[in-house]
């Protein structure tokens, strides 16, 4: 695949923080050939978690900061972002419709001619997969001659059974500095990940060791009058 | 937020009393439980801008935490309570965290609808 063949590409995931840990390598990859790329987030992650490690956030800055975080991982993928106002863990209790026809206008509008979002039902958590399924519908409701491109990203465990290989592995290793930024640009998020990397018997060193887990970062291709989702 | 001081959370839970106020009240185990153990059961619940009013509340102290109950027409209850914080606003924040600083349990209270 070549990456200057695509005009614009558009992400759909539902939280700051999905863009790099799930497509951050593949962003610098396409912002490298030229190739606009545009993330349409769905929530501020207001209902995260983690608060930072040790935890310097509270359920009411939470939003703030994880946009600001968000905002600062995107300038370092010089990367587009819209958000687009839902709010965490509800996205899949909305008219999917609604949310579908959005992501339609949104697509349309930016030219769109690859889009990649969760693979419903096979991205764990409920938001990614009502994200994903809206993103499916906003795909399926443009005509087939103009359609995009789509990419699914698929997180349970058992994917490799259920699903097969996927169809396109990116290696971010050449861009895994930025992808690695990204990352902890997202602070709030990675602390408690990148703590627990540190303490693994097999650490290796930072840089090293989130090399070993996130090199790779894999889509399935999704041909949206035959998935059901 | 800070370690809870008691007497201090008490206080902002006298001063709302009597009041309508808004809730906000949370417990979870993550979105991720069931992913990183197959045993697990992913368990969550939570409401937001609940308007309220509570003739009385109190906090208790435990081994390991807190426990506030609010007297209403019913019960609001939260346990296992570690950290507050008193914001700009004057909302009493209540949390407890996981060694790890994650968020298991929230009981927020406020004069003014909590942002959405």
């Amino acid at each position: 695949m070549d990456f200057k063949d695509h005009k614009h590409v558009v992400i759909i995931y539902p939280h700051p923080d999905d863009e790099s840990f799930g497509a951050s390598g593949t962003t610098v990859r396409f912002r490298e050939a030229g190739v606009p790329v545009t993330y349409l987030c769905g929530t501020l992650g207001e209902m995260g978690r983690n608060m930072g490690s040790p935890f310097f956030a509270t359920r009411e800055s939470l939003p703030e900061i994880r946009k600001q975080e968000l905002l600062d991982a995107c300038a370092v993928l010089d990367m587009n972002v819209e958000m687009l106002g839902y709010r965490d863990k509800t996205i899949e209790f909305e008219s999917r419709k609604l949310v579908a026809e959005r992501l339609k206008d949104y697509i349309e509008d930016l030219g769109a001619t690859l889009v990649i979002t969760f693979y419903p039902p096979f991205a764990v958590h409920p938001d990614h997969n009502a994200m994903g399924a809206a993103a499916f519908e906003a795909v399926k409701m443009i005509d087939s001659d103009i359609r995009p491109e789509l990419w699914a990203t698929a997180i349970t465990n058992d994917r490799q059974e259920t699903l097969g290989e996927p169809d396109v592995i990116i290696d971010t290793e050449e861009v895994f500095e930025k992808k690695l930024e990204a990352i902890k640009a997202h602070r709030s998020q990675a602390e408690g990940m990148l703590s627990k990397m540190r303490e693994s018997s097999d650490f290796v060193g930072e840089y090293d060791s989130a090399l070993q887990r996130l090199q790779y970062e894999s889509f399935y291709r999704i041909d949206v009058d035959r998935v059901h989702y | 937020m800070k370690t809870i001081e008691p007497g201090i959370v008490q206080e902002y839970i006298d001063r709302y009393a009597d009041k309508f106020v808004y809730i906000h009240l949370e417990t979870t185990n993550g979105a991720y439980a069931k992913h990183f153990d197959k045993n697990a059961h992913n368990v969550g619940a939570y409401i937001r801008n609940a308007q309220i009013k509570y003739e009385r509340g109190k906090i208790v102290t435990t081994d390991e935490a807190y426990r506030v109950g609010l007297k209403t027409s019913g019960w609001i209850y939260a346990e296992g309570l570690t950290d507050y914080e008193i914001t700009e606003e004057g909302q009493l924040l209540l949390a407890g965290h996981d060694p790890e600083g994650r968020l298991m349990v929230a009981l927020e209270i406020s004069e003014k609808p909590f942002d959405m």
